[in-house]
């Protein structure tokens, strides 16, 4: 940031519109803070609950069960509601300092703010087939379980037809299902250890019900086709994770799905300086929330990954509340 | 004139391919280029690693080596012309003991017979101040300050681009399977796998339709056909060389790690390669490897578990801290390679054919030396060379976010606000960028990401897949389910709710 005349002073900016950062913005708002800027980079608020359409959202918090969309829609509604929370949508923050200048850009404009405080609730991405390393061709047909998700869900896109999941998280459970019920044929379930990653009562509904094999002490090793994907090889392993060659089988499939994981989203609050652990890709800290830098807080899946979004609610609702407490102690 | 009639056809549109057509665009002639994939630089120059070579490293009597210190002096001309970002960070090729160093004299010897400017010896105290990241291990390198880096399809998109803009007529999807004498020309038989009309106002005539042979005759023809140069060549009834694919797999780093270090890091070449490693990119993602291994199979891009660890070993051993988990892509290329050295000449059992073949490592730096030497040899062979009055030299850079000050930045938002739509995050790729892209040329997923780095970051394209598969609909006007990662049969897409 050379020039820094444009800049706007803010109390305080969440970035990220998701469950983490309409509950830290609203919480804060409650505790006192008046002069709030959220920012989110898609279209709409709810971050990647809009994709979640099944039901099992919200029965800690709401003692209901529903769907993705309807727990985003609670607080939205709610947030909508406040106007000393100003809401810029299609908006991605693209720099950060630890004097907590944010600039970000938006269709037609690059704004840049000093917030007093900063609260990212960036969330995560999904890990990929690169970083687990599988050997074997680059073809169409090998996607993040969520983007698979994103396409059918909100695209109406069915990316496949005879599908191979990689990893027993709860996004690939999920998606098994959801494939089955598109009217795919979803071939297996390959995880490489020995039990699921994923919530039990997914391994029941998703796998289970619909008779699709879950292959544990398995991986893919070798993945073929030019074009599009045609096949993968599985092997099952040994509890060193090595392979054992005679147990090598080929399944035929048009799709590889990845469900092997979620990487925190810290790379701005890295670059400001905020002290990171390389392996989980999260703050380094001694309490939620925190990081290495005052007044930068960390909320939701970007603070650690968690299993339900009813989690996530909670903790952000306690980020926001620090976030207001740091601020009454500036004045 | 006759339809499809041409003084010039040039098979293949690799880098080396695009750079003949510019070269001879300044030219008054009719020239064709025909490319058998559905995009230029999909066969050998995508995996190329970007550097532009001093000229070390290659045997003093070889053309390779001589084509090589030319092309490395002619790139940043042409770079500058077009708008291609070049940066000269200067590579070192490092030794781990004192029984290294006569070999490392030697290299040095042999480069500066080439002409290789200004080499030194550095020793470990200039080594901690250059570069810190490097071995202890290390206790000395050959530095070569004129290595570079450059974005090897972006040089071909640009090239091919220009090329156009300057009379040469360009056919995607279309590849040469007949080659004949006939009197006064060679008539190439084509088979046509893309029925677009690729490249805009030029290619109209030709309206030839996917599935469909067609014929092109021409008086000339210049085969720089890549891995199958052997093959194109056999169709014209040249066979006396075999193009042995060589394969490498590379490893591409978290762009964190930019400033991992900041020469390109070479060790010792080996017989058959420059050896594994640590590469500048001018995307600002470091690369390790490549590996090199001998194959029988051209179209065999795997990657191997094999070729991982090598890579890492490689590349550990000259910077010890890179890590395995900052490894966020990885491919495989194959490397033409005919013999030791470049086979660019005249057959003379077919007046009027010129091969260009076996153009391996380091045929991108080479490659706008190699476009005078085809030139020549078409003057030789009776071409006539006049220059047009007006030659189109410049191109209209394009835009990249990620590359530019956001001081700059923001300007650009200001004049065209779809710049401030950002599709790719973890590069900073506007819709804007992605649409310039399709509208230059870019017609599959692949390309857009070799064009505009949307799909090459951290998150390999997990969050703008759907931002761009809908732009390309939009632009290109083609349902979903025929957008395609790389052409025909990769598609993305298998149905479409109604």
């Amino acid at each position: 940031m050379e020039n820094r005349n444009n800049v706007k002073e803010r109390e305080l900016v969440v970035v990220g519109g998701g469950p983490a950062g309409m509950a830290a913005a609203l919480s804060a708002y409650e505790n006192g803070v008046r002069d709030i800027l959220l920012i989110e980079r898609d279209q709409y608020l709810g971050g990647i609950l809009n994709q979640c359409i099944h039901p099992g959202f919200g029965l800690r918090y709401f003692r209901e069960n529903l769907t993705g969309p309807e727990y985003a829609d609670r607080f939205i509604k709610k947030i909508s509601a406040v106007p000393s929370i100003e809401i810029s949508l299609k908006s991605y923050a693209v720099n950060l300092t630890a004097g907590r200048y944010l600039a970000y850009i938006k269709p037609g404009k690059m704004e840049e703010v000093k917030a007093k405080a900063i609260i990212m609730a960036t969330g995560c991405r999904e890990r990929t087939r690169e970083m687990v390393h599988i050997a074997g061709t680059r073809p169409a047909g090998i996607y993040p379980a969520g983007l698979a998700q994103k396409m059918i869900n909100l695209e109406g896109w069915l990316p496949g037809r005879e599908v191979v999941i990689v990893g027993s998280g709860d996004i690939g459970l999920i998606m098994a299902r959801r494939f089955t019920l598109e009217g795919a044929k979803v071939k297996a379930v390959i995880e490489i250890q020995k039990t699921s990653r994923g919530l039990i009562r997914n391994v029941v509904q998703c796998l289970e019900d619909f008779g699709i094999p879950l292959y544990f002490s398995h991986k893919i090793s070798r993945i073929h086709g030019r074009d599009r994907v045609e096949k993968v090889e599985v092997v099952e392993v040994d509890d060193s994770f090595n392979e054992k060659p005679q147990t090598r089988f080929e399944i035929t499939c048009d799709t590889v799905l990845m469900s092997v994981g979620l990487i925190p989203e810290n790379e701005l609050i890295e670059l400001a300086g905020v002290a990171i652990d390389k392996k989980t890709n999260t703050p380094v800290s001694a309490e939620v929330n925190k990081t290495s830098v005052p007044g930068i807080f960390v909320c939701g899946n970007s603070f650690k990954i968690y299993d339900l979004v009813d989690g996530v609610t909670y903790d952000s609702a306690k980020a926001g509340k620090m976030a207001a407490e740091y601020l009454k102690g500036l004045k | 004139m006759m339809r499809n009639w041409y003084d010039v056809a040039i098979i293949g549109g690799g880098i080396t391919g695009a750079s003949i057509a510019r070269e001879l665009s300044r030219y008054r002639l009719k020239i064709v280029l025909l490319e058998k994939e559905v995009e230029l630089a999909f066969g050998v120059s995508k995996s190329n690693s970007g550097i532009i070579h001093p000229g070390t490293q290659n045997p003093p009597d070889s053309l390779k080596g001589k084509l090589c210190v030319r092309g490395n002096l002619l790139t940043r001309k042409i770079a500058g012309e077009l708008g291609v970002d070049f940066k000269e960070v200067g590579e070192l090729i490092v030794i781990f003991n004192e029984d290294e160093r006569p070999r490392l004299l030697q290299i040095k010897n042999e480069a500066e017979t080439l002409g290789v400017p200004g080499l030194k010896i550095v020793d470990r105290k200039w080594l901690d101040e250059h570069e810190p990241n490097l071995s202890r291990e290390v206790i000395a390198a050959l530095y070569a300050p004129t290595a570079g880096i450059i974005s090897p399809y972006r040089m071909v998109y640009d090239l091919a681009e220009n090329a156009v803009k300057n009379g040469v007529q360009i056919f995607l999807g279309h590849k040469v399977i007949g080659i004949t004498k006939e009197a006064g020309n060679l008539r190439l038989n084509v088979a046509v796998s893309s029925g677009e009309e690729p490249r805009g106002r030029a290619c109209r005539q030709a309206g030839s339709l996917a599935g469909s042979e067609c014929t092109f005759r021409s008086r000339f023809v210049v085969n720089a056909a890549g891995l199958f140069a052997d093959e194109v060549s056999a169709l014209a009834g040249v066979n006396d060389f075999k193009i042995r694919p060589r394969k490498g797999e590379e490893f591409l780093l978290d762009k964190k790690k930019e400033h991992l270090t900041n020469h390109i890091i070479f060790p010792l070449p080996t017989k058959t390669s420059k050896g594994i490693l640590v590469i500048k990119t001018s995307d600002g993602n470091p690369m390790i490897g490549p590996t090199a291994q001998e194959i029988d199979d051209k179209n065999d891009l795997s990657t191997s578990d094999d070729g991982l660890s090598k890579v890492i070993e490689g590349a550990r051993k000259m910077i010890p801290t890179i890590d395995g988990n900052d490894i966020i892509a990885y491919f495989a290329g194959l490397r033409p390679v005919a013999g030791d050295d470049f086979i660019i000449r005249r057959e003379e059992k077919v007046p009027g054919f010129i091969n260009v073949a076996g153009i391996q490592s380091p045929g991108l730096t080479a490659a706008p030396a190699v476009a005078l030497m085809a030139v020549e040899l078409l003057k030789k062979s009776g071409l006539r060379l006049a220059k047009k009055w007006l030659f189109k030299k410049h191109r209209h850079p394009s835009v990249h976010l990620f590359a530019d000050l956001f001081s700059k930045t923001r300007e650009l938002i200001k004049k065209n606000p779809s710049y401030g739509e950002i599709v790719c995050r973890c590069e900073m790729v506007s819709a804007k960028e992605v649409r310039d892209a399709i509208r230059r040329g870019a017609r599959t997923l692949d390309g857009i990401k070799f064009r505009t780095r949307a799909q090459a970051g951290r998150c390999h394209g997990g969050f703008c897949t759907i931002r761009i598969i809908k732009i390309m609909h939009e632009e290109l006007g083609i349902p979903y389910t025929e957008i395609t990662k790389r052409g025909n049969g990769s598609e993305v897409v298998r149905g479409v709710r109604e």
